[in-house]
């Protein structure tokens, strides 16, 4: 029985992973870019709820508007100052590197305002935690709520980019830039947009993550930002229906190595198992091959 | 009679070393003359670990033309096994600079292995494959040394991955590896002068590397895979070779590092991803390629923030927008063009053509 409950743990972590990884890698497929900073979004999002809900006294539901409302400026702005200027650069290691800056700088930011003491976050999530099979497993309410949004998520977000004009723009932008420009795509408006909902999604999952493990410190986003970055390279960086498959396996395979082998290692058995995956399919499970020409 | 010449290589390479020479003779003397805070003394040794860091991810990044995100790795396989070998050896080898070269030997072939061990399946993979895989190996490297517990009795060595109960050791047996707690009691043999040292070999074996037959196959190799390639260059050769010998100069600055601290523990700070990036940032910024650019960027970037330590709280916050704002002005092709407009030769050139 235990195991059934760790399993959906797992999934639930999971579900939050590939929250953030469908950030990186729907920005990694129209930019060409790693955006390092996104692990701190995801902190930015969490405070937000702190200092609205804890600090502030706000009702929840204007918290969590808040949060959303200000990581979707956040991510426009971090596009348009740091990323933007830099892409036609000769080097794509440049932005990598302003990436990282940004993240910096967030992070201390962060510490400026909130200080480094461990934030006890209040759940956001009010709803009672369900008993199945006579009272041995228990489904605790931020998991089920953090299953739902990131299925609500999925669904949106692949009908979004099937059936919207700005869907398929974005298509568009990430197979051929100067292609999609010829066809009178606002190259530059649907590069903002992509941050934009990255960044969205982003605060929803600080929210999430917070909810479930409730201590926020300035550095709270970057360890989930690298491992939700890993699920994205595990499903094949650039697919959407990748960053859900890998997020939740590499959640699953998270919870059960804590609980069954050694919560030390729980990390490097995340890692090695992606390092197998890529030897054997180098662009990760439902990535295309780019077959390399002359 | 036969005007000397001094190839444009050669006068380059004269500069470098002549740069760090200067620079540990007018230390040298500023020290002996008492000019210099403690607090600045102390951070001479890590000023060079990070250095030869820069140096030695160079070439990779830069050389090589592949970007590598565990570089922190490799400097932590050698940190531990230096340290290691000179905690056992302690009472055995009396001389302490004996040692502490024999331990430089062993950190550094150490760090070699396991990158050559590394290199070997992942260098098949390509750019920001090979960056995310390079960083799952150096948070494994950490992870792993954070389980590893090694004691030592009568009866020889006793490994273990769960605690340092469970070695067993037997009457009078010492616990070297301490899992999280790491490796206490390092002698502290680093000093200035060795590091300066260790930074002219780096030195001597990167810059000698990258003007040779090899060192050419291998930037052949970042040029144009398929051209190289073609010509008959052994590409697995060249980028294993080029890949183990960086992670044995990491491995190198490793064992300096730890024998100028008394106790090494292994954790997020200095052995993580951060670490890794730090060290990218050095190469960036010094510019890619550039082995000058990244000995310039690593001192400066690790002095501004003990510089900026008067600004307290915002030191790494104004470390961060400095950062941003020299990528873009370095980078952004929009400031290069405006850059060339204004520049002080252009204008220079100008007034000399009225005339």
């Amino acid at each position: 029985m235990s195991f059934i409950s760790y399993l959906i743990n797992g999934i639930s972590l999971g579900s939050v992973y590939a929250i953030i990884a469908l950030g990186y890698t729907m920005v990694y497929g129209i930019a060409k870019m790693l955006n390092f900073a996104h692990g701190d979004v995801i902190m930015v999002g969490g405070f937000t709820v702190f200092f609205a809900v804890s600090m502030q006294g706000l009702p929840t539901a204007a918290g969590i508007i808040l949060s959303v409302v200000l990581c979707t400026l956040l991510g426009i702005t971090i596009e348009y100052i740091a990323y933007r200027p830099l892409r036609q650069a000769a080097s794509s290691l440049a932005v990598l590197i302003t990436a990282i800056g940004v993240s910096y700088f967030l992070q201390n930011m962060a510490l400026l305002i909130f200080g480094a003491n461990t934030k006890a976050f209040t759940s956001v999530v009010t709803l009672p935690a369900i008993k199945l099979a006579g009272g041995q497993i228990m489904i605790s309410g931020e998991t089920i709520v953090t299953i739902v949004s990131c299925i609500i998520i999925m669904t949106g977000l692949t009908l979004f980019i099937n059936k919207t004009k700005a869907g398929q723009a974005m298509l568009a932008v990430s197979e051929d830039k100067g292609a999609a420009q010829l066809m009178g795509i606002n190259v530059n408006g649907t590069i903002s947009l992509t941050f934009a909902i990255g960044s969205a999604l982003a605060a929803i999952a600080g929210m999430l993550l917070c909810s479930a493990y409730p201590s926020l410190t300035p550095y709270t986003g970057s360890m989930p930002g690298i491992k939700a970055f890993v699920a994205a390279v595990f499903g094949g960086i650039g697919s959407i229906p990748g960053a859900l498959i890998g997020g939740i396996v590499l959640g699953i395979i998270e919870i059960l190595s804590k609980a069954y082998i050694s919560s030390q290692l729980a990390d490097a058995i995340v890692f090695m198992v992606l390092i197998i995956v890529l030897l054997v399919k180098p662009t990760g499970i439902l990535g295309k091959k780019i077959q390399e020409k002359v | 009679m036969k005007k000397l010449t001094i190839n444009k290589n050669t006068k380059d390479n004269i500069i470098t070393y002549g740069i760090i020479i200067a620079a540990y003779i007018v230390m040298e003397l500023l020290i002996n003359t008492g000019h210099i805070s403690s607090l600045m003394q102390g951070l001479l040794v890590p000023l060079c670990v990070y250095v030869i860091l820069a140096v030695s991810l160079n070439l990779t990044v830069g050389i090589l033309g592949e970007l590598s995100l565990g570089h922190a790795g490799f400097m932590c396989v050698g940190a531990f096994a230096g340290a290691f070998f000179s905690k056992c050896t302690q009472g055995v080898i009396p001389v302490d600079l004996l040692r502490f070269i024999l331990a430089i030997i062993i950190g550094a072939v150490a760090a070699g292995i396991i990158g050559f061990l590394i290199g070997m399946p992942v260098l098949r993979l390509r750019g920001d494959y090979l960056a995310i895989v390079t960083l799952a190996f150096g948070e494994i490297i950490k992870n792993i040394i954070n389980v590893l517990y090694i004691g030592k009795d009568s009866s020889g060595f006793h490994f273990s991955l769960k605690d340092s109960l469970s070695l067993g050791l037997g009457e009078g047996g010492e616990v070297i590896i301490n899992g999280a707690q790491g490796i206490t009691g390092t002698p502290k043999d680093a000093t200035f002068t060795i590091g300066i040292i260790l930074i002219i070999l780096t030195l001597v074996i990167v810059l000698n590397l990258i003007h040779s037959r090899d060192g050419r196959a291998i930037m052949s190799i970042r040029d144009n895979l398929i051209a190289a390639e073609s010509i008959g260059i052994n590409i697995t050769k060249y980028k294993l070779m080029a890949f183990s010998i960086s992670a044995a100069l990491a491995g190198m600055a490793g064992v300096l590092y730890a024998h100028n601290l008394s106790s090494l523990m292994a954790t997020p700070k200095n052995f993580g991803y951060n670490m890794s990036i730090m060290i990218l940032v050095f190469v960036v910024l010094g510019g890619i390629g550039n082995i000058r650019g990244s000995i310039i960027s690593a001192v400066i970037l690790t002095l501004l923030p003990e510089l900026l330590r008067g600004l307290s709280n915002y030191r790494m916050l104004i470390y961060s927008v400095i950062l941003i704002i020299m990528m873009l002005f370095n980078w952004s092709p929009k400031l290069i063009n405006l850059r060339e407009k204004y520049s002080f030769k252009r204008l220079f050139k100008k007034t000399r053509e009225v005339q």
